[in-house]
């Protein structure tokens, strides 16, 4: 791994990447039905975490997944201590250059939205495999596989939703280098495309985080 | 104008340096960056003193030598120029200069200001090259080249080996040098022969050689004094997956 | 007396080069490796020199100042190369690029050497398009030419503003494919200080390690020069800052002849002197002129804005003068004119040493789009330095020392006077005469590196596969080795009060006074003299600070201005000889009614070689006559 080329390194962050990118995607759209936005939402999103829990397709995909987060975050990792092996003695006066801002930040961006992941493990995944205990909270939890009171418990309870909402913010701004990033790292380039691919980016990057801010919004509000 | 200097000293590579203060209290604003270390270094060795030593040679910004980490910016925080096209009228009166050293591991400091930059040069050993032997060359119109390839591959051909994109890379990665090279000879046909291997050897000796990865910050860009672009870089990785993915053999 | 053989073959001008390929001797391929060759300077002609005798298959070890090759001061060429490919189908040929060149040297050069120069000029492109160089192109895709420095026929390849590093950095390309196959050894940050000469042949160099101070060895069976030119010996000049003549120097006082000291091409499109803190003046590209209008005030007292000055109270003295090319003149005529019209007192800015190039009418004509397409960088560039910006208000520029064409005097095949050390591109005298013509230095540089060098120095080195590796033991090395340690010792001992810069700008100052663009006797007879005082007092009072043993760039510096007196008087010298006006060299006693220069072929139809007899001599001056069998001595009138 740490004798990979550098390039070899940036492919494999840039495939990770945007797998999880579009897993991120999935994920948001299953979520949103916790909120009111349709008459059935508590059961489409009961029925949608049912498919996603018991689904054998789905059960090889989670294997893929957890590679996946794995991988990111170890390749993330060497690479950042790689580059600060380069640099041995550090400017005294430095880093005025104008930069992509976020891109200075990925590791520590990247590494809080590791600490989020694994408090959402324990809510969430950990529950369902029976290590921890269900949040609990005003709605009762029927069962390891119920998440919508699970999240409703969490959302309700206004010092974790303000936490998940700042988390939640800077996951968008790892996100908002992230996306354009990839597809410069994958050579995917051309003088038409990539200002698309950037906007595209920029706006994936504010409304998926949107689109997760608002259910604790939701809850916190109402 | 005067203006506080604060620059780094170091005697020899197995030194340790440190800053030292310089106040200067006659300084035009027509002078170059250069010049003014000049009339600085004229005073430093009129007193018997060792002068600051630091590179230059053709002072107009083609040759790449000059090279200087001022107040944070390579090159100083003028845009598109060498440390040579730096003018002090771009500095404010009594302001303070702090200069540095390029600082990156496969660029040693040799004395003062002065750093190593043959890690550059290795790489470019490593394959910036057509291998065409004198005497074997084609009468040259028999190769067309289209202008919009001609002209792409001119603007990579450009860079002056300065080191500016190392020393502003927060990751002292040299991938726009390494890219701006691989580019010039994937946009031409004479180059299409040995892409393949060219780009490996290349991003395999620059690895070698310990600089940093690349994490698409874009400082290299903001800095080069030639304007050379990350596309340079974009093209180099896409160059470097065909070479890996459809390659016969991984050099 | 004389021992000038210029070696040229016999036969019809076209064959000579042929014949002499076909006669020289060779270098079997299994003896090459056995063969050690010695390259001083990476510039356009050592960098392809040593990648084409790498190929070859001899040993070669290549040494520059710089901390790499590709450094080397013919980056800094803008203009362009040129070839006689007559891609624009003007009626271009071999004969004409060598007649323009003869032409425009004034007839002071070699015809031969020319002709070779201007016949192997289509093989350089071809190699160096082959090499990957992006020269500029048309839209259907084949290479793009234009008309450069007063001739009649696009006949220059160019690559925007910066054709000298895009030439350079395909030579050195290919240099670098001779170090990775282990066919090359790069030295770089060395100073090359001294030529050793074993039983009449060089043999090998002394070169400080400019990081270690340390004094190094190295021998070889041939060394070639590619050192470049002297012409920071004014320095304020259009070189590198470092460009020196120490190792040419070396050259010369170890028995190798000096051609022509005193031909120096003043570049007319400079940016002038602009404060007394300048070190260096840097180069508008001559291709400014194609569209810009040269002028001063026709009143010396208007002390207006020029943009202010209108069209009746201009002087556009070029085209006035020179009505059939205008500004368009060959260089040394344009410098002279614009030094003319300062001397009169007609010179613009707060030294009175500049004249305008304004692009105003250009603009007009052609939209500000059109002209920044053209020379936007180079109107950058000037905003950058000088802070006005040429959109705006005219441009402010005044010539400054460019070219030597003088050099190592060598033979056919580039040879010196010493066996065995060769000297190509700039450093030796052979193909200009006494004016380059624009774009014809990077086509000689890679010709020389390129095409003639490897078959000449092969006919030498057929006759050394008998001598065995020289050992660097020899006693000729050690007695190098202890001229070049004590000379630096005396320097580090003066201990004086003044730095090595300031005396270098007392001597650049003297020389551009007095053996600059125009000379006369009593100006070069008082420079001779103060240049004397000069050298005394540098010995007596210059500074250097630190030990030899380290990396001491004040040494450098003070090494390099101790060699610049020698020359600066051998220049003068042979400036005296030269009574004649002829290209650069204008002596005031010798010009037409109408101040142009005049030749006196009947008298100095000659190259002046000198000959270094000891520091307290005289050099002596023997004479090469020059023979013009396939051209007619004209008078060069661009009126």
């Amino acid at each position: 791994m740490i004798k990979q080329s550098s390039i070899t390194k940036k492919f494999i962050m840039a495939f990770a990447g945007i797998f999880l990118v579009l897993f991120l995607l999935v994920h948001l759209g299953i979520n949103l039905f916790i909120l009111p936005i349709h008459v059935n939402h508590q059961e489409i999103f009961g029925q949608a975490v049912k498919f996603m829990t018991s689904n054998l397709v789905v059960k090889v995909f989670e294997v893929v997944l957890f590679s996946t987060f794995i991988i990111h975050m170890a390749y993330g990792v060497i690479l950042q201590v790689q580059n600060w092996m380069a640099r041995p003695r550090r400017y005294k006066k430095g880093g005025w250059s104008q930069t992509s801002f976020f891109s200075k930040f990925m590791i520590h961006t990247g590494i809080i939205v590791l600490i989020f992941l694994v408090i959402h493990f324990i809510n969430f995944y950990f529950v369902k495999l029976g290590w921890t205990a269900a949040p609990s909270g005003q709605a009762p939890v029927r069962g390891d596989h119920d998440f919508y009171p699970m999240a409703v418990n969490l959302f309700s309870n206004t010092p974790y939703a303000i936490l998940y909402i700042v988390l939640i913010i800077l996951l968008g701004f790892h996100l908002s280098h992230a996306f354009q990033s990839a597809f410069q790292s994958l050579g995917l380039n051309h003088s038409k495309y990539s200002p698309i691919i950037r906007w595209i980016g920029y706006l994936y990057s504010i409304i998926v985080p949107l689109g997760f801010i608002c259910i604790p919004l939701y809850f916190l509000v109402f | 104008m005067k203006v506080r200097l604060k620059i780094w000293r170091q005697p020899n590579a197995t030194a340790k340096g440190k800053f030292v203060t310089y106040d200067m209290d006659s300084v035009s604003p027509e002078m170059s960056f250069l010049e003014m270390l000049d009339s600085l270094n004229g005073m430093l060795v009129e007193k018997g003193e060792m002068p600051v030593a630091f590179e230059h040679d053709c002072r107009e910004g083609i040759c790449g030598s000059c090279g200087l980490y001022i107040n944070g910016y390579p090159h100083g925080p003028q845009k598109l120029a060498t440390t040579c096209h730096l003018y002090m009228r771009v500095f404010r009166d009594g302001q303070t200069i702090v200069v540095e050293p390029w600082r990156a591991r496969p660029f040693p400091v040799i004395r003062d200001l002065i750093v190593d930059r043959t890690a550059l040069e290795k790489i470019l050993v490593a394959g910036g090259y057509v291998s065409v032997d004198t005497g074997q060359a084609t009468e040259s119109n028999t190769t067309k080249v289209s202008k919009e390839h001609a002209d792409e591959a001119y603007d990579s051909a450009v860079c002056i080996g300065c080191g500016a994109c190392v020393a502003a890379c927060k990751n002292a990665s040299a991938m726009l040098f390494v890219s701006a090279k691989v580019s010039q000879f994937a946009l031409l046909p004479q180059g299409k022969v040995e892409a393949k291997r060219r780009v490996q050897r290349m991003v395999a000796r620059m690895d070698e050689l310990g600089f940093g990865n690349c994490t698409n910050s874009y400082a290299c860009e903001a800095e080069c004094p030639k304007g050379i672009r990350i596309t340079n870089i974009a093209r180099m990785n896409r160059e470097f997956w065909k070479a890996k993915v459809c390659g016969q053999k991984t050099v | 007396m004389t021992k000038l053989d210029s070696k040229i073959p016999q036969g019809p001008l076209a064959e000579k080069w042929t014949h002499y390929k076909e006669h020289a001797r060779l270098v079997n391929p299994a003896n090459r490796k056995k063969l050690d060759i010695i390259v001083v300077g990476t510039g356009i002609a050592g960098s392809s020199a040593a990648a084409t005798l790498g190929e070859m298959g001899y040993n070669v070890k290549v040494f520059c100042y710089q901390d790499m090759p590709r450094r080397a001061h013919s980056v800094a060429a803008q203009g362009g190369i040129n070839a006689a490919k007559n891609y624009k189908n003007d009626g271009d040929s071999v004969y004409r690029l060598f007649y323009d060149m003869i032409k425009g040297g004034d007839y002071r050069s070699r015809e031969a050497n020319v002709y070779r120069a201007a016949e192997v000029s289509n093989a350089s492109i071809d190699q160096l398009v082959a090499q990957g160089v992006p020269f500029a192109r048309e839209y259907g895709g084949t290479l793009a030419n234009r008309s450069f420095g007063g001739v009649q026929v696009s006949r220059t390849f160019y690559a925007q503003g910066q054709t000298g590093q895009q030439v350079l950095l395909g030579c050195y390309s290919g240099l670098c494919r001779q170090v990775d196959q282990g066919m090359v050894t790069m030295y770089a940050r060395r100073d090359v200080l001294d030529i050793v000469i074993i039983d009449g042949k060089a043999r090998g160099i002394v070169a400080r390690n400019l990081v270690t101070g340390e004094i190094e060895r190295h021998a070889a069976h041939a060394v070639v020069l590619a050192t470049g030119g002297y012409g920071t010996i004014y320095y304020l000049s259009t070189l590198a800052v470092n460009s020196n003549a120490t190792a040419a120097w070396a050259a010369y006082k170890r028995g190798a002849f000096f051609g022509n000291p005193s031909f120096v091409q003043i570049h007319p499109t400079s940016l002038p002197v602009l404060n007394e803190y300048q070190s260096k003046l840097t180069l508008m590209s001559e291709s400014l002129r194609n569209d810009g209008r040269i002028w001063v005030p026709k009143d010396k007292e208007d002390k207006r804005h020029p943009n202010n000055i209108p069209e009746e109270d201009r002087d556009y003295y070029l085209e006035r003068r020179y009505p059939a090319y205008g500004n368009l003149v060959p260089r040394d005529v344009g410098s002279r004119a614009a030094k003319e019209r300062c001397d009169a007192g007609y010179g613009v800015g707060p030294t009175g040493l500049s004249v305008y190039l304004d692009f105003k009418d250009a603009i007009l004509k052609q939209g500000k789009k059109a002209i920044a397409a053209k020379y936007g960088n180079l109107f950058e560039l000037y905003h950058r330095v000088t802070g006005s910006d040429p959109y705006e208000e005219p441009m402010r520029i005044y010539p400054a020392g460019h070219y030597t064409m003088g050099g190592l005097w060598v033979d056919y095949g580039l040879m010196t006077t010493i066996s065995g050390l060769f000297a190509i591109g700039e450093s030796n005298f052979s193909d200009h005469g006494a004016n380059r013509l624009g774009a014809s230095s990077l086509m000689q540089c890679a010709g020389d590196g390129y095409f003639i060098l490897p078959y000449t120095i092969s006919d030498f080195l057929a006759g050394e596969i008998r001598t065995p590796r020289i050992s660097t033991d020899n006693k000729a090395f050690e007695e190098a080795e202890k001229t070049v340690a004590e000379r630096i010792d005396k320097l580090l001992k003066v201990n004086g009060k003044k730095t090595a810069l300031s005396f270098h700008k007392r001597l650049g100052n003297i020389m551009w006074n007095y053996c600059g663009m125009a000379r006369n006797e009593a100006g070069l007879q008082k420079a001779y003299g103060m240049v004397e005082e000069l050298e005394k007092e540098f010995w007596k009072d210059v500074r250097v600070p630190g030990t030899s043993r380290e990396l001491n760039q004040e040494l450098e510096k003070a090494i390099r201005v101790a060699d610049f007196f020698g020359l600066a008087r051998l220049m003068i010298t042979d400036g005296l000889d030269r009574k004649e006006s002829c290209g650069a060299h204008f002596r005031e006693e010798s010009q037409t009614g109408s101040g142009e220069a005049k030749r006196i072929d009947s008298q100095y139809s000659y190259v002046a070689a000198w000959e270094y007899t000891g520091d307290g001599s005289a050099p002596v001056l023997h004479k090469e006559p020059l023979v013009f069998e396939n051209v007619e001595l004209k008078e060069r009138s661009y009126q």
